[in-house]
């Protein structure tokens, strides 16, 4: 027996996961490196989604991008059309008028709750709550992405901006449905908190895993509803207002932590602020024609312009150079997924196996976004 | 509105970049948010986009690469996102940055020799779309 | 026998009146519960894959169909929904897992992306041109951009009628 006691020892061993796996939300392929349970290293392996997308902008006209830019955070199309086409407008020096400023607004919101909502309810997938969070919030999205169907025609991929305005005007009666989404939505979200902050695995679970602290975030580059839940008030929205998000009155939840469970929680505040931001556009909704009045064929003078925007799930960047053709001459696309997943194996460092997936599943990544 | 604020664009030579990406660093500019490379065809430009958190300024970096001498200094050692943006820039363009933690790469398949991005980049298997 | 009842394949079942006597053939009652319990991969490659989940959500619910139940491992799995934009990267991981997945296995091309490479078809330098240049057989073709959750749901009873009629040795 003492003999075999001397003889056993422990070896660190590397286990793989991914590309296909239940909860790395898509082809996300992980090397981690354990020591029992603990994770000593963790190598993250991207470009299972890498589609060159950025060699194709440089093939297509400028109005033939925007269908490619749903395809990138296909949770969030809307932000990314959204992103790119005032990208472009800021290289032509173009505004748009002020009812299609409001309904972006809008729809930039509603699409930021119906992210939140997917993101928050695979995270507790991921935890172990199987089937239905998930459930309850596709059940609840499902009303955002049939008013956008309503409006533009499809369920996931919209594209529905355009540069100089929109595709169509807001359809007959949408305004009343909208604010009925806004009414329904709001217990909705109520009645999720309560299921999640009332339970004691979820808590246990995401409070105090993963800690991504101020200046780590800031210098990782971490945007969005991550970094806020490091507690750094910084939102584009506020900070570098765009469109007309000046005119609204709305606050910017942060964390104190920046935990798993604070990256929860300011999600589920956003999604409570873009409401507010909601009601305000529609109340206020003014008239006119936001559909597009600049011909198909663009052609910017030569220069080169950078805009980023806060989409759902951080700053999207579109850094574009023209060379006074219709085409532009190349387009770097700066995901917030990319930013984001960069920190994860420096927060995966020292902690359980189980929570890797915990952390990531926090950070609401997307791979399209990622890959690009 | 600050979106019209103007970006401060500063273009130097590819040995100053160290030295003063060190001196962005210690004014406050503590985001590096964008690291990406346009392909001039018969240079390449790196493009270095830092904001400040504190007092919200952005200030955009320009170098130019021969296309004999694709090598940089790594900012990797000041701004951890550097890390990931510059292995991307390597991967699409082919530019080494010196002194990075881990220049592999990211996107495409290891054993790949082609850097997709380059205006040069050819390959029989592409289909190409008809332009106007 | 309430079970039993159910079957829809009219014909291929025969039940004498007032007893409790059936007559069919093992053959018609293993492709009916072929086709009735068709467990899909859990493989969401790119945008279609939020559609598989809606399908999957309890607005359209897929469980009608006896294919809701998602596994995570491909040993466990009948058909695999390829919901998405296959990168070369990715194409020897699809390769492998369908190689994984036991006899009798399906595959359903969800999106232009898997069908054809899609709207990623030119220009690109990374993206497979559909499923079948990997050379995995598929068996449904469902187009879209991406495919209304209907769509999947039609494609998958388009499965299920294959099933049903398939040939001994096909």
């Amino acid at each position: 027996m003492e003999a075999v006691k001397e003889n056993l020892q422990t070896e660190e061993f590397w286990v793989n996961m991914g590309p296909q796996h239940p909860s790395t939300h898509g082809v996300l392929y992980l090397e981690v490196k354990l020591s029992g349970e603990t994770v000593v290293d963790l190598i993250t392996h991207i470009g299972y989604l890498h589609r060159g997308m950025e060699k194709i902008a440089e093939n297509r006209t400028y109005t033939q991008f925007i269908p490619f830019t749903d395809r990138l955070d296909y949770i969030a199309s809307m932000g990314n059309n959204l992103g790119y086409v005032l990208a472009v407008e800021k290289l032509m020096k173009t505004e748009v008028n002020d009812r299609a400023k409001y309904i972006r607004v809008i729809i930039a919101e509603l699409q930021r709750v119906a992210s939140h909502l997917v993101g928050i309810t695979t995270f507790a997938q991921d935890l172990g709550a199987f089937a239905t969070p998930l459930f309850y919030g596709f059940r609840e999205r499902e009303k955002i992405v049939e008013l956008f169907d309503e409006i533009c025609g499809n369920r996931l991929t919209y594209n529905y901006m355009r540069i100089g305005g929109l595709q169509f005007d807001l359809p007959k009666g949408a305004d009343e449905k909208i604010r009925a989404i806004v009414k329904y939505m709001r217990p909705k979200i109520d009645d999720l908190e309560s299921l999640f902050s009332s339970n004691v695995i979820f808590t246990a679970r995401t409070k105090g895993v993963g800690v991504l602290t101020k200046e780590k975030a800031i210098n990782y580059s971490v945007t969005g509803p991550n970094l806020r839940a490091s507690g750094v008030k910084w939102d584009l929205r506020k900070d570098e207002p765009y469109l007309c998000y000046d005119r609204f009155n709305f606050d910017i939840p942060t964390g104190a932590n920046g935990d798993s469970w604070d990256r929860y929680k300011v999600r589920i505040e956003e999604m409570r602020q873009s409401l507010r931001i909601v009601e305000q556009a529609i109340g206020g909704l003014p008239d006119g024609d936001p559909t597009v009045k600049i011909g198909r064929i663009i052609k910017p003078e030569a220069g080169a312009s950078y805009m980023r925007t806060e989409a759902p799930r951080g700053e999207l960047g579109f850094y574009i150079v023209s060379d006074g053709s219709a085409y532009p001459y190349r387009m770097k696309i700066r995901s917030p997924s990319f930013s984001n997943l960069a920190v994860l194996s420096e927060l995966s460092k020292g902690i359980k196996v189980a929570d890797v997936v915990c952390v990531l599943g926090s950070l609401d990544i997307v791979m399209g976004d990622i890959d690009r | 509105m600050a979106v019209d604020a103007p970006e401060k664009q500063v273009e130097i030579q590819k040995e100053a970049l160290l030295e003063a990406a060190r001196r962005l660093f210690s004014e406050g500019f503590d985001n590096l948010h964008c690291v990406t490379a346009v392909d001039k065809n018969d240079s390449i430009e790196l493009v270095y986009i830092f904001y400040s958190m504190g007092s919200r300024a952005c200030t955009i970096l320009k170098t130019r690469l021969a296309l004999n001498d694709l090598a940089v200094e790594s900012l990797a050692n000041i701004w951890r996102s550097a890390d990931w943006l510059e292995r991307e820039v390597y991967d699409l363009f082919g530019v080494k940055f010196l002194n990075h933690p881990n220049l592999k790469r990211i996107l495409n398949p290891d054993d790949w020799d082609v850097h997709p991005l380059r205006k040069s980049f050819e390959r029989p298997d592409i289909v190409k779309k008809t332009r106007y | 026998m309430a079970v039993i009842e159910k079957i829809p394949a009219s014909g291929l079942i025969e039940k004498f009146p007032g007893g409790g006597i059936i007559l069919t053939t093992g053959e018609s009652v293993l492709k009916w519960s072929k086709a009735s319990s068709l467990w899909p991969l859990t493989f969401g490659l790119a945008c279609c894959a939020i559609e598989m989940i809606s399908t999957g959500a309890p607005r359209f619910d897929i469980d009608r169909f006896g294919a809701g139940v998602f596994r995570a491992s491909p040993r466990q799995c009948d058909v695999m929904i390829v919901a998405g934009t296959i990168c070369v990267k990715m194409g020897d991981c699809m390769k492998r897992l369908y190689a994984q997945m036991p006899e009798p296995k399906y595959v359903i091309a969800m999106g232009n992306c898997a069908v054809s490479g899609g709207i990623f078809y030119h220009d690109t330098y990374s993206v497979v041109k559909g499923t079948e240049a990997l050379g995995i057989p598929v068996d449904v073709h469902i187009p879209g951009c991406p495919p209304r959750p209907e769509n999947l749901l039609f494609g998958l009873m388009k499965l299920q009628e294959k099933i049903r009629n398939e040939k001994r040795g096909s």
